[in-house]
């Protein structure tokens, strides 16, 4: 005889330690078994948008570190560069060069932490205190140069708000260099770990045709199987120049798109960013950074979509000038927002558990979410 | 691989009058503008054509143009009366690696612009925070809800370039 059930709503959150900052989720449940998730977002809502408004254009730049603040640097180059192009104006070589080694070493950083704090959420703590650890010594490389260890406000528009420093090649070459066996020993502590494969493969597998459906960027569709990448497919910036590779999702522990596919894209994006990092830092002009900083930012009237590949996913500015030194309206596409909008459809069927696994795969920085 | 002139013209011939025209002179790529009511028509040829391929909706923003007639309010602050508020879609073709930009403008007394969520699932969250942030009603939206704000925030679109802070919310002092 089958009995008549009925399913039962459970509160995740506002505050969950595998947030990342400050999310609610709603979960209907039939046992443990997940019917559906329902995000509630906007708690930590700052209205980033409506004070670009009442903003000059370099006055925005704090603004955008403020979003993933994981990723800060590589909000700054978004929006610089969505601003350049709208003036039309060209930066020198220096300054590409300085912000894409910069972009690479943000990059680490940021999927150092969330390599680490998705072995925290699954329960190990061990390889959580490797990664920060390492991601340490970035931070110490960006305090070097412009002071700041999570909010830089680096990149100006035309050039970059300091000089690197006389010893940042030498400590960045020796970063590399330690830096590479770690991942290493990262891979036999955790990505062939038995019970961290028994805990993310085959769980929140993401089909490639839904992950398009659902505009989702960055490792968590390149975990799915597409090599799309920007730097590849819409080079901005210098990154045409440098030899790197796509790694995707190979279902080498599961299926294809899985919780452990999207983590271990990450791990080998670290491998290529180093690989980027190494064919730059010696190649890096002499100049001035700051010599093409235009004294008044004035845009001509018009519109510009600008898109970076932040280490969430496709990071794009859409900015409206109406010929003032304020952009008249500023949109940003936050690869958070837009990738968390999924986690409905890779929890069904799964466990109160597995939950968590999934979140954490997907990699969201609630910052960015909110704006 | 097609150009935004060139992707016009297979728009032009579909949809005749509904494709309002082409504004070409932008610093960096032309907008084609389209009646908010077939923009899911539109977007749905845009999808399913297969020399245009728009598998991907990479952004969509609701714009308030303020191109109105400012006037005066009682208490002496500004509100606009008329005018429109705009969306902007951004697709891009993973496959032949083009993109253009639609938009569709509605007036802002009425503003209603016909959901393209059943085209793109994508679009779900991002048109409920247009409509939080600026108002945009989006016909045949599932979930139409507030995403940003509380969802029983009554004091208006916060976007909108005429938005005061109410002075309470739930008995809360706001501006403090």
């Amino acid at each position: 005889m089958a009995l008549k059930t009925e399913t039962m709503i459970l509160n995740m959150g506002p505050q969950h330690p595998s947030t990342h900052g400050v999310l609610r989720l709603e979960l209907e449940l039939e046992g443990e078994l997940i019917v559906d998730v329902k995000p509630h977002i906007g708690y930590l809502h700052r209205c980033f948008e409506k004070h670009a408004e009442a903003m000059t254009y370099p006055q925005v730049i704090p603004y955008t570190d403020r979003m993933d603040y994981l990723a800060s640097m590589y909000n700054n180059f978004g929006y610089v560069i969505a601003v350049e192009k709208l003036l039309g104006i060209e930066v020198p070589e220096r300054v590409e060069y300085i912000r894409v080694i910069m972009g690479e070493l943000q990059r680490i950083a940021s999927h150092l932490v969330a390599i680490g704090t998705f072995g925290l959420d699954i329960g190990a703590f061990t390889p959580f205190l490797y990664c920060f650890r390492d991601r340490e010594k970035i931070l110490s490389l960006f305090e070097m140069t412009c002071g700041a260890r999570l909010l830089y406000n680096y990149m100006w528009v035309g050039g970059l708000s300091h000089d690197i420093h006389p010893d940042f090649v030498r400590l960045t070459k020796e970063f590399i260099k330690e830096f590479r066996p770690t991942i290493k020993e990262l891979n036999d502590l955790l990505s062939y770990n038995k019970i961290f494969i028994e805990r993310t493969a085959n769980i929140g597998v993401l089909p490639l045709d839904t992950a398009i459906n659902y505009g989702v960027t960055g490792p968590s569709l390149r975990g799915s199987g597409l090599a799309f990448d920007l730097r590849k497919d819409e080079p901005y910036s210098i990154y045409d120049r440098f030899e790197f590779d796509v790694p995707v999702g190979q279902g080498l522990m599961g299926t294809v798109g899985d919780c452990w596919d999207r983590y271990y894209v990450r791990v080998l994006e670290m491998e290529q960013s180093l690989r980027i990092i190494e064919q730059a830092i010696d190649k890096i002009p002499e100049g001035d950074v700051q010599s093409a900083i235009p004294r008044r930012i004035k845009p001509p009237v018009g519109t510009v979509y600008q898109r970076v590949e932040n280490p969430r996913g496709e990071l794009g500015y859409f900015i409206i000038s109406d010929g003032s030194t304020n952009p008249f309206r500023v949109k940003v596409r936050a690869p958070s927002f837009v990738n968390l909008e999924v986690l409905g459809e890779l929890c069904k069927g799964h466990l109160v558990a597995d939950v968590i696994a999934i979140l954490g795969s997907i990699d969201i920085v609630l910052g960015e979410v909110d704006r | 691989m097609k150009n935004p002139e060139e992707i016009f013209d297979v728009l032009k011939n579909q949809f005749g009058d509904d494709i309002l025209g082409i504004e070409k002179e932008q610093p960096t790529e032309p907008i084609i503008s389209v009646t908010p009511s077939s923009v899911d028509k539109v977007c749905l040829f845009l999808r399913d054509n297969e020399e245009l391929k728009f598998d991907s909706l990479m952004n969509l923003s609701g714009v308030d143009d303020a191109n109105g007639e400012k006037v005066k309010d009682e208490d002496g602050g500004e509100i606009i009366k008329g005018g429109t508020l705009s969306v902007y879609y951004h697709l891009y073709s993973i496959e032949h690696k083009h993109k253009i930009t639609l938009k569709t403008s509605t007036p802002r007394e009425e503003p209603r612009v016909e959901s393209v969520e059943s085209v793109w699932k994508t679009a779900n969250w991002h048109e409920r925070e247009a409509y939080d942030m600026l108002g945009i009603i989006f016909n045949n939206h599932p979930d139409l809800r507030r995403i940003l704000m509380p969802y029983d925030w009554d004091a208006g679109y916060p976007l909108r370039k005429d938005y005061k802070n109410p002075e309470f919310y739930q008995g809360m002092k706001v501006p403090y």
